[in-house]
């Protein structure tokens, strides 16, 4: 199969349109039924795959730096009497496991980018919806602040999957059902086991929808909705930020984009993942910041990073572990962390580059490999690039004389939290909340942290010596890869995930790991199972034993 | 980091004097190595000369240098077999592949295990021999004593060779705890349960080097099939040097024996120990204890570790080669197993019972140094045959631990075990007849003590009245 590329733009969308007209854009889903990422499904009702996903994504990103004018979103369908009717049941059903999984996390993330958009950046979102909205489909609509249902008699909003396919809503939907939306428990019960869904007033009435509205009147609604939203929305002013293209060289085992080098040792099950420090000193001003635009490092890097993370999950399922180094100059990376903060006070570009390397960070907490950082000779693990070893589930510091050092910057006490809300190092230090302060103390002290007070800080686990170092790391990468990949992906998602829950761990933790044990059991995809018989003339015959 | 010259204090063939991670691992354990000798090894002769068998190479010309040395001088080496062109892993999974010469990541810690318990024998036996010196009944004994207790030293380097060279900082830390643990220390035992057992007169020491010595033959043969090379030539050149100490207990155990069936001949109508002779009785009680006791080493009859090793390549049964098949996928092992409160046979999946192919081949090692042992009574025409009792007799590991057998093998209640226990396993009295024969030593050269015969011969060609021990 060929691999699954993710950079894509407006102009090559196949299935959404995205317009704008002055502050309001709007995404209209009009998805081609020819138009699967491979063959063998039929993109029938608006009915997505991944291809679908992946230009929502762009689009969100898109608004974000291309159009600081836009200050509301609406996402809706242009096809007659469906919404959308949620991810393609023939796509899933004939996916591996691997790739559902994935395929629910990207779209996840990127329901939560959605959220993001709304909640940090001042775009208000707005799903209106002038048809039936299914399963997925009414999981985009609750990951928009509002939703505005057409009151036709017969578009209803549904989460079809338990009673019809035997599985679950796996794009947040229950978990926004009752947390978001704060629909009550019994309520949401009843609506996810109707498959047929909810209509019109019931739908309101049961906080499923926040306004219906008869067809005539629907247009008239949505703008007033939309002005609602617009009310005191923040002004983001200046010209927009051109996205240009990554366009990495591909060459074999190797890809190179510019500040990040992938390289994936199939053998050993290992990708390499290293990542340069700016060459050149970080724009001060908010205006020289613009004039880089795209080629900001701290843009241009984590966009490239992010773009290799998930050519990892997708495209390299057999990659266990992923080793992460960093190379140049630390104060480079400091230094544009320093510049960032000041500057997204009052700058939106600022502000929207940490936001961003924030959602790319959150991206590979949940990379279902295992990820250790190497800290050696001419690393500099600092400031923004210092949350890649924290993200780590292993460290490896080595120990000597003038060797490496790490570094924290202001951007590692709050700018960029895990899913969770806490900072990594806050993460990393549950049980000794004093240590973020030590480590606080200790750059304001010393400037820098070597290698034995990076062991004595606790942060980092290893600390070999040079003599020491290279049998250290080669034996516990090879140890790693030789354990179980299901049980280490288990371990790893709940060893890095302390403390309290959130909507999103929620999703990540609890909802899509129940919704990936349901779609190994045999009863969604055994010979009889609800996902396999779907669209057959059999019925679904479940094995009835519970758990 | 102060300089020593390695080489030439420590004889070896690992090019120790441009390898600075075993350069630096060994600055930090040595010292450590010699305190912990001078405070545990053989009790009172440190400053001895001792007429000692040292391996200085790794060739039939090196390996066994004789001269006088003191103890703490000994040239602990560091010696491996010559590497075999070629070698294959011998068994398991991978067999037929290249074998290892670094450790995957994946059997790190398996085999670091195996190698800190075989590593744990060596200083506990030492340990447990250090006051022997004090009871010997002559100075050839002695000098056997502590030919046997520096190669024991010398394995344990052996074992910390590995530990240093091939597992990191973990293995640096590995090999200090073998010098800190002491064996019979409640608070800090020895790892296995038969080196933290008292011996501590010259009958057990015997017996130990006989049975539980052999254990230590039997599980290096096994280790030298392993597919970590390293660890198979290591334990190859370690088994030159074990040979000895099983010639000591079979030897030892003969004399004994000679001298016990020569006095009891000489004077008819008086007990053995009337004659200050150890009774055939006593030592077919101690032949019991230990023999058993050396059986638990080998672990439990049917065990997964043990199958998950043999499937690795971890470790291969002693002589891999004599076998056909060295997968074992598919084979079965018929074990004796209690159902019921009977004896019942059933087949267990072979990888499974490897502790038990093993713990077979030892048996049969041991029976034919206890035929040896029946020659010599019988040619002094004495009524008497020593058996082995049954592998089921008296084990506190495995299918038979927590039941109660005769020596013949038979399941019996606690009450008939508690009845009859002191005629199958020595008793408080029999310790205290032999420790009394033994209050004093012999350091007179070519003087024997009054229980045990002469040896036919003494060492590399010199006479058993060689002053084998400068003891001025």
């Amino acid at each position: 199969m060929d691999a699954i590329r993710f950079e894509t733009h407006p102009d090559r969308y196949r299935h959404w349109k995205l317009r704008f007209e002055g502050e309001v854009a709007t995404l209209d889903l009009d998805i081609p039924e020819d138009g699967g990422l491979r063959p063998g499904y039929v993109l029938k009702q608006n009915s997505y795959d991944l291809g679908v996903d992946i230009e929502l994504a762009d689009a969100i990103q898109r608004i974000r730096f291309e159009h600081p004018e836009v200050k509301a979103l609406v996402v809706s369908g242009a096809k007659d009497r469906v919404f959308c009717s949620g991810a393609n049941i023939y796509m899933l059903g004939s996916s591996t496991h691997a790739f559902k999984v994935n395929f629910c996390k990207f779209t996840n993330e990127t329901r939560l980018y959605l959220e993001d958009l709304a909640e940090h950046s001042g775009v208000r979102t707005l799903a209106a919806l002038t048809g039936a909205c299914a399963g997925g489909g009414y999981e985009l609509a609750m990951a928009c602040e509002r939703i505005l249902l057409v009151d036709d008699g017969s578009s209803a909003v549904s989460l079809p999957e338990v009673p019809l396919l035997g599985v679950l809503p796996g794009t947040g939907g229950l978990t926004r059902l009752v947390d978001k939306r704060k629909v009550r428990r019994d309520l949401a019960d009843a609506f996810s086991t109707v498959a047929e869904g909810v209509r019109g007033k019931r739908a309101l009435a049961w906080g499923l929808v926040d306004r219906v509205e008869k067809k005539s009147g629907f247009s008239e609604a949505l703008k007033e909705t939309v002005s609602e939203l617009v009310q005191g929305a923040k002004e983001r002013t200046g010209q927009g930020v051109t996205l240009t293209p990554l366009a990495p060289e591909r060459d074999g085992e190797v890809t190179r984009y510019r500040y990040v080098e992938l390289r994936v040792d199939a053998e050993a099950r290992v990708a390499h993942l290293s990542i340069s420090a700016p060459e050149e000193p970080t724009p001060s001003t908010a205006e020289a910041l613009r004039a880089a635009g795209a080629d900001a490092w701290a843009l241009r890097m984590f966009r490239e990073l992010d773009d290799a993370l998930l050519d990892l999950r997708f495209n390299h399922p057999q990659i266990g572990l992923l080793v992460l180094r960093t190379t140049g100059s630390a104060e480079q990376v400091l230094a544009s962390d320093a510049s960032l903060i000041e500057l997204a006070k009052t700058d939106w570009f600022a502000s929207e580059i940490l936001l961003h390397m924030r959602r790319v960070l959150k991206r590979l907490d949940l990379m279902a490999r295992t990820v250790f950082a190497i800290v050696d000779q001419d690393t500099c693990f600092a400031g923004s690039l210092l949350e890649l070893a924290l993200a780590a589930d292993r460290s490896f510091m080595l120990d000597v004389d003038d060797g490496p050092t790490l570094a924290c910057s202001e951007l590692n006490f709050g700018a960029l939290p895990m899913a969770s809300g806490l900072t990594r190092l806050e993460a990393r230090f549950y049980g000794a909340p004093e240590q973020v302060g030590k480590v606080r103390e200790h750059m304001a002290s010393e400037g820098a942290i070597d290698t034995e007070a990076a062991r004595e800080l606790g942060l980092v686990t290893y600390t070999p010596d040079d003599i020491d170092w290279e049998d250290e790391v080669r034996i516990a990468m090879e140890e790693r890869a030789a354990f179980s990949p299901d049980a280490l992906t288990g371990m790893e998602a709940s060893l890095r995930f302390v403390g309290p829950e959130t909507l999103e761990t929620k999703i990540f933790g609890r909802l899509s790991a129940w919704q990936n044990w349901i779609f190994q059991r045999p009863n969604a995809v055994g010979e009889r199972g609800g996902l396999t018989t779907y669209g057959t003339p059999e019925r679904p015959k479940f094995n009835f034993d519970r758990t | 980091m102060s300089q020593i010259d390695h080489s030439q204090k420590i004889p070896n063939n690992v090019d120790l004097s441009s390898d600075r991670k075993l350069q630096r691992a060994l600055e930090k354990w040595l010292p450590n190595f010699i305190s912990w000798w001078t405070e545990m090894g053989p009790e009172g002769f440190q400053t001895k000369d001792v007429y000692l068998r040292t391996a200085i190479s790794a060739d039939s010309q090196g390996w066994a240098h004789f001269d006088y040395v003191k103890m703490p001088d000994y040239r602990w080496g560091i010696f491996l077999a010559d590497p075999v062109k070629d070698r294959r892993i011998p068994c398991g999974d991978d067999y037929g592949k290249p074998v290892w010469q670094e450790i995957p990541g994946e059997h790190r810690n398996t085999l670091r295990r195996i190698i800190v318990t075989q590593g744990d024998t060596e200083p506990a036996s030492v340990e447990q021999q250090r006051l022997l010196g004090q009871t010997c009944p002559s100075l050839y004994d002695l000098r056997n004593l502590f030919q046997v207790n520096v190669e024991e030293g010398r394995h344990l380097w052996a074992m910390v060779y590995l530990l240093h060279s091939y597992f990191g900082r973990d293995g640096r830390e590995e090999a200090e705890a073998l010098l800190e643990r002491r064996s019979g220390d409640d608070n800090n035992p020895r790892i296995l349960g038969a080196f933290n057992a008292p011996c501590d007169d010259w009958l057990s020491f015997f017996m130990f080097t006989f049975f539980t010595d052999r254990d230590g033959k039997y599980q290096l043969l096994a280790l030298s099939e392993s597919a970590f090379d390293p660890l198979s030539r290591t334990t190859r050149f370690m088994l030159t040097e074990e040979a000895h100490h099983m010639f000591v207990g079979e030897t030892g155990i003969l004399r004994v024996l000679d001298r016990t069936c020569q006095v009891m001949k000489d004077n008819p109508g008086k007990s053995a120990r009337e004659l200050g002779v150890i009774d055939l009785e006593t030592i077919q009680r101690a032949l019991n204890f230990w023999y058993s006791i050396s059986l638990d080493l080998f672990g439990g009859e049917v065990s997964s570790n043990a199958a998950s090793y043999f499937a690795a390549g971890l470790k291969g049964r002693a002589k891999e080669a004599q076998y056909e098949d060295h997968v074992c996928l598919d084979q079965v092992f018929e074990m004796d197993k209690i159902e019921g409160g009977k004896l019942s046979q059933e087949e267990v999946p072979l990888r499974n019972a490897m502790n038990e192919v093993l713990r077979t081949e030892y048996t049969e090692d041991c029976q034919r140094g206890v035929n040896k042992w029946n020659r010599m009574i019988q040619e002094h025409g004495v009524d008497f045959v020593l058996t082995l009792p049954s592998r089921r007799f008296n084990r506190q590991i495995g299918l038979y631990a927590g039941l109660y057998f005769t020596p013949e093998g038979s399941l019996i209640g606690r009450e008939e075990w508690e009845a009859k226990r002191d005629t199958w396993l020595p008793t408080d009295t029999d310790r205290a007849y032999v420790k009394s024969l033994m209050n004093r030593p012999v350091y007179e050269p070519g003087k024997m003590a009054n229980w045990i015969a002469a040896p036919k011969q003494g060492i590399k060609g010199r006479p058993v009245d060689f002053e084998y021990v400068r003891l001025d």
